[in-house]
């Protein structure tokens, strides 16, 4: 159900990594617990981030929630697309409505993150 | 013992002694003292509460109005108070209208379908509130003024990440003291630029900010009366990178005066009591909170949107709630829960009934007759003004004998002269603030310049 | 309600340039240019659009507005944790009258004699009620009064040189409770209930340590529960250094019944609204006072309302005060309601306690064959359910339960609150309902449990015969429209 080809976090992040960067996003588990999503706020570019520091928030109309970073590192690349419609995270959350893309300064980060699998499993126990 | 023994019918309270013991044996209880089996019985009280006998409406009443009539009010003195709270004129209409009980006794619209009335009501009020002020959107309401002041520095923290705000001391003392108690335990620190002849010194507000400014907090007309230099003070802020934040505690003004959106604000933050609202002794009041667009959501407290239904019908929605402590909890933009709804209410009502034409001419009244009663105090003996800055409808002047010993002499013939600012300004302690609204005729003030003059020579 | 064939205007749709619903006085001082008077560098240029209506035209379109609104004068409002209990009208006509209305806040003690009479009479008799030493009346609502306290019990530890950064707070406490701590820079602590709704009191002994400030409990909580174990939570929270804080939305279960000064309570607000019944005008004004223990009295904001033998003041003069949290004396006219209030029910006020637990019982009793019933234990003023049952078996969920009771002519349970319940319906009768009205709730509580089975299209689709069908509140938030602006509303 959730694509191999990217590492997860515990707070229901993505991250992919192309080129030596990180594509960050959040889980459609995610997307979907929080039903439809009205509001997502992103770093600017430039942004030092820290991993499972908060650098975003992102709104429903019932829930709200921070963004946790998977890894560390800066911001280069941010999706205004996303933030002008946030409803794109609700239609594509693992594709088109990625929220930003990182350099990492502590690449040793990676490791700790969730595999596909593992990442299910986790998803599996909170929805019981 | 009968299960409703002891039960006294009262007029609040529908219950007959058959029905309490039936609704008892529903509920399976014994007797009503049973019902609160699960409080520990040592917690429980062992005596009836030492309170006087329940009063009869009539005898209730008449008790309210015996400590009614011990106070000193506006319709028994002739009022030049202001200082924060205003005496004007309040249509009938406003209070007939928002005093219906459909308003007065609901609760916060969370059921919308149910509500439209009071969220458009809510909506309509945003949109005059920010016509009124020059800003972009508005809020549902605040406490009052000063608190609504208080949120804003949070506001701007929040907006800039900056940790200082700078504010004059020439803001109103309590809004001033309420911004201390809010930030105090926020990180956020209070620098004060002291007045300068009753206004803000542009000057020194730029040494003072800096690139840990979140804010430039400054209140027009000022707690002097006195109407400062708004662009430049919103220059001085805006150069730092910091708000600025327009604080207003007698919106009647803006009829007359520029409204803080022209001169490059980014919040507002005031007291609406004066639209409409009674003086209630200090409250309740009406908060009021406005800003850009950009910053809808950091703003703390309710917010209504328009929508449409699902016959698409136009309708009204308590939005973008996630801002909110129900859902953000501790991290929500503030803790704010109940507002002031009905007086935002009963603002509206009172914006409405004026209108634009009408805002304007009565903002002219107050400036026409405090200006004639600033004219008329200023030619008397002794009596001089403190500050030469223009003011809307009150005013500074020193007097030869103390304000409080003036105020006295002016209360045994009827008058409820200006404040004493000693207290609030040490500085100032022959400083008396004057106010002239448009609920003062021309009659009452010729009275009260002769008044002050006996006052003064005996 | 019927619906309406069209929407209602705006106000501003009605606006005709030229018409006006008030009249100003002229000025009737010598006439000079406005200029002399204000430098023309400060006046304004563009008049504010509002609206430009007749008297009649404002009449009508707030009288209609008031015909779209539900309230407590129409109709039975259950409303958990909201208590919207009879506003009695006398409070009002007292309030209004001219010596409070027009009374001056800034009028100098000696002139406002009857006021402060009034506020201090009323601080005596709140301090009976609660078991409490002393009352501020400046915060103007619960979460005010959250603030107020939690300031007042840092002030007092950092006074004793104590440095505490926590507060705890426990799962089923009010949004307002961590949010407050936060306000005055505290890091909130949450504490799960146990399985009969308690706090968990081996989970409180392991939260609490040397840097816990305060507890925040809620009394009864708002499952609608009584703390069984009040004694021992305090002597724990005590037993730390920390203080015991009641939330007192719920206050209105235990009058003259048990006293949070008894009970171990250092500090309390109190929700005039839900206690003593004060109309809450469509979200405010309310009012919340917050009394304490004397050891917190120093700390209490400035100005208290003080006695010298026979003449009453205002005592700003008290240097460890946190300082005001509004200005002026509170929200004065509410509590001349508050006054009359206690006044009209004197040691009668117990039976307002009695009869609230009497009707929730009683409601509680006719609704549970047909709701799950998380918590199965006697509750106080007000009791939860949850709509499990009817999302499982036939997938409505409890917003819809909810819609459709607005159809059958009653304001909706608070739902989703608590959060710890799944499905939660919130019910709070209050003691001013009869039991005809509860028992024509409960039949349609029940009729709308069975329509989730035989008609479960009808409910997902309510309300029906409300001014409008359900409203679209993701659309409301995705494209903010916060005021109207002229051609069709669309700006923000």
């Amino acid at each position: 159900m959730f694509p191999t080809d990217r590492r997860y976090t515990r707070d229901h992040e993505w991250a992919q990594k192309e080129n030596g960067r990180v594509r960050i996003g959040i889980t459609a588990f995610a997307a979907e617990r929080l039903s439809d999503i009205v509001f997502v706020e992103l770093p600017k570019v430039g942004a030092e981030v820290r991993a499972g520091a908060a650098f975003g928030a992102i709104e429903s109309v019932k829930a709200a929630s921070d963004l946790y970073a998977p890894v560390s590192g800066r911001v280069v690349e941010v999706n205004q697309a996303v933030i002008d419609g946030p409803e794109a995270l609700n239609q594509d959350p693992h594709g088109s409505a990625w929220m930003v893309v990182m350099e990492m300064s502590a690449p040793e980060e990676w490791d700790q993150l969730l595999d596909s699998e593992a990442y299910a499993a986790l998803v599996g126990a909170e929805q019981t | 013992m009968k299960p409703a023994s002891g039960w006294h019918p009262h007029r609040y309270l529908p219950h007959t002694g058959a029905e309490i013991e039936e609704m008892l044996r529903v509920a399976g209880v014994a007797s009503l003292e049973d019902l609160f089996a699960e409080i520990p019985a040592d917690v429980r009280m062992k005596r009836p509460l030492e309170l006087q006998p329940a009063l009869p409406e009539g005898e209730l009443l008449a008790h309210l109005r015996r400590l009614a009539d011990k106070n000193a009010h506006a319709d028994r003195m002739v009022s030049f108070l202001g200082a924060g709270a205003y005496d004007h004129e309040i249509p009938s209409v406003v209070w007939r209208l928002a005093g219906r009980a459909e308003f007065v006794t609901a609760y916060t619209p969370y059921q919308a379908e149910a509500m439209q009335g009071e969220l458009q009501a809510a909506y309509e009020y945003q949109t005059m509130l920010c016509e009124l002020t020059g800003m972009d959107v508005a809020n549902a309401s605040m406490y009052d003024g000063a608190s609504a002041l208080a949120e804003a520095a949070v506001m701007a923290r929040d907006l800039t990440g900056r940790n200082r705000v700078v504010t004059s001391s020439a803001v109103h003392p309590h809004y001033r003291e309420v911004l201390r108690t809010y930030t105090r335990h926020l990180g956020i620190e209070v620098v004060e630029v002291p007045h300068r002849d009753g206004v803000t010194p542009a000057g020194e507000v730029r040494a003072a900010v800096g690139p840990e400014t979140a804010a430039v907090m400054v209140q027009s007309p000022n707690a002097f009366g006195c109407i400062e230099q708004g662009s430049a003070l919103a220059q001085a802020a805006h150069e730092a990178g910091a708000l600025f934040v327009s604080a207003v505690a007698e919106p009647i003004s803006l009829g007359l005066l520029r409204p803080p959106g022209d001169y490059g604000a980014d919040i507002v933050a005031g007291e609406g009591q004066p639209l409409g609202n009674h003086l209630n002794y200090g409250g309740p009041y009406l908060g009021m909170l406005a800003a850009r667009r950009a910053f809808v959501r950091r703003m703390p407290g309710r917010l209504v949107g328009m929508t449409k239904d699902r016959d698409g019908r136009r309708g009204f929605v308590l939005t973008i709630q996630a801002r909110e402590q129900h859902i953000r909890r501790e991290k929500a933009t503030s803790n704010i829960c109940t507002n002031e709804a009905l007086n935002a209410l009963a603002a509206a009502v009172y914006m409405a009934a004026l209108g634009p034409t009408g805002m304007r001419r009565v903002a002219e009244v107050n400036a026409r007759r405090a200006h004639y009663t600033l004219e008329q105090l200023t030619a008397l003996p002794g009596v001089g003004r403190a500050f030469a800055a223009p003011v809307f409808n009150e005013f500074v002047l020193r007097t030869p004998l103390p304000p409080d010993q003036l105020n006295a002499r002016l209360a045994e013939v009827g008058f409820l002269g200006g404040l004493a600012l000693g207290a609030w300004y040490p500085g100032l302690p022959d400083g008396w603030l004057v106010c002239v609204t448009e609920a003062r005729t021309r009659r009452q003030i010729d009275a009260f310049v002769e008044a002050v003059k006996e006052a003064i020579v005996r | 309600m019927t619906r309406p064939p069209t929407t209602m205007p705006v106000i501003f749709e009605r606006s005709v340039p030229g018409r006006i619903a008030a009249a100003p006085p002229a000025p009737d001082v010598p006439d000079v240019p406005m200029e002399t008077i204000v430098d023309a560098a400060h006046l304004r240029n563009t008049p504010p659009i509002l609206p430009e209506v007749s008297e009649l035209d404002l009449v009508r379109h707030y009288t209609r507005l008031s015909h779209r609104n539900y309230s407590v004068d129409a109709g039975f409002y259950p409303l958990g944790s909201c208590t919207m209990k009879y506003n009695p009208k006398i409070n009002e006509d007292a309030a209004g009258l001219a010596g409070f209305a027009r009374l001056h806040p800034n009028t100098p003690d000696p002139l406002a004699q009857g006021a402060l009479e009034l506020l201090w009479r009323l601080e005596q008799m709140l301090c009976e009620i609660s078991g409490m030493d002393r009352v501020t009346f400046q915060p103007s609502a619960g979460a005010h009064g959250e603030m107020t306290a939690l300031m007042m019990i840092r002030a007092y530890l950092e006074d004793r040189g104590e440095r505490r950064t926590r507060v705890i707070v426990p799962d089923s406490a009010h949004g307002t409770n961590p949010a407050s701590a936060a306000m005055c820079g505290f890091e909130v602590v949450t504490v799960r209930s146990d399985a009969r709704g308690n706090i968990d009191h081996a989970a409180l002994r392991r939260a609490t340590d040397g840097s816990v400030a305060a507890l925040m409990l809620t009394n009864p909580n708002t499952l609608g529960l009584f703390e069984e174990g009040i004694y021992e939570v305090a002597e724990i929270v005590h037993g730390c250094g920390a203080l015991m804080y009641l939330d007192g939305a719920n206050f209105n279960a235990m009058l003259g019944i048990t006293r949070p000064g008894d009970q171990g309570f250092d500090v309390m607000h109190m929700n005039v609204h839900k206690t003593f019944g004060t109309p809450h005008g469509g979200g405010g004004p309310g009012a919340g006072p917050v009394a304490v223990k004397r050891l917190l009295e120093p700390y209490m904001p400035a100005p208290t309302v003080e006695r010298d033998g026979d003449r009453f003041l205002l005592d700003g003069d008290r240097p460890k005060s946190i300082g005001r949290v509004r200005a002026f004396n509170g929200n004065f006219g509410i509590f001349v309601r508050t006054y009359a209030y206690l006044l009209a029910y004197g040691p009668l006020l117990r039976q307002v306690s009695e009869a609230a637990v009497l009707n929730a019982n009683y409601l509680l009793a006719l609704l549970r064959p047909h709701f799950d019933l998380p918590y199965d234990r006697r509750c106080m003023h007000e009791f939860v359910l949850s709509g499990r049952r009817q999302k499982e078996q036939h997938g409505i969920r409890t917003l819809e339960i909810a819609k459709r009771l607005l159809d059958y002519g009653f304001h909706a349970p608070t739902v989703y609150f608590p959060l710890i319940v799944s499905e939660a319906i919130l019910i709070e009768p209050t003691e001013t309902e009869s039991r005809q009205t509860l028992d024509e709730f409960a039949d349609a509580m029940i009729r709308v449990a069975g329509e989730c089975a035989t008609d479960p299209e009808t409910v997902r689709n309510a309300p029906h015969s409300t001014a409008v069908t359900r409203l679209d509140e993701v659309a409301a938030a995705r494209k903010l429209n916060l005021r109207w602006t002229a051609g069709g509303g669309s700006g923000s």
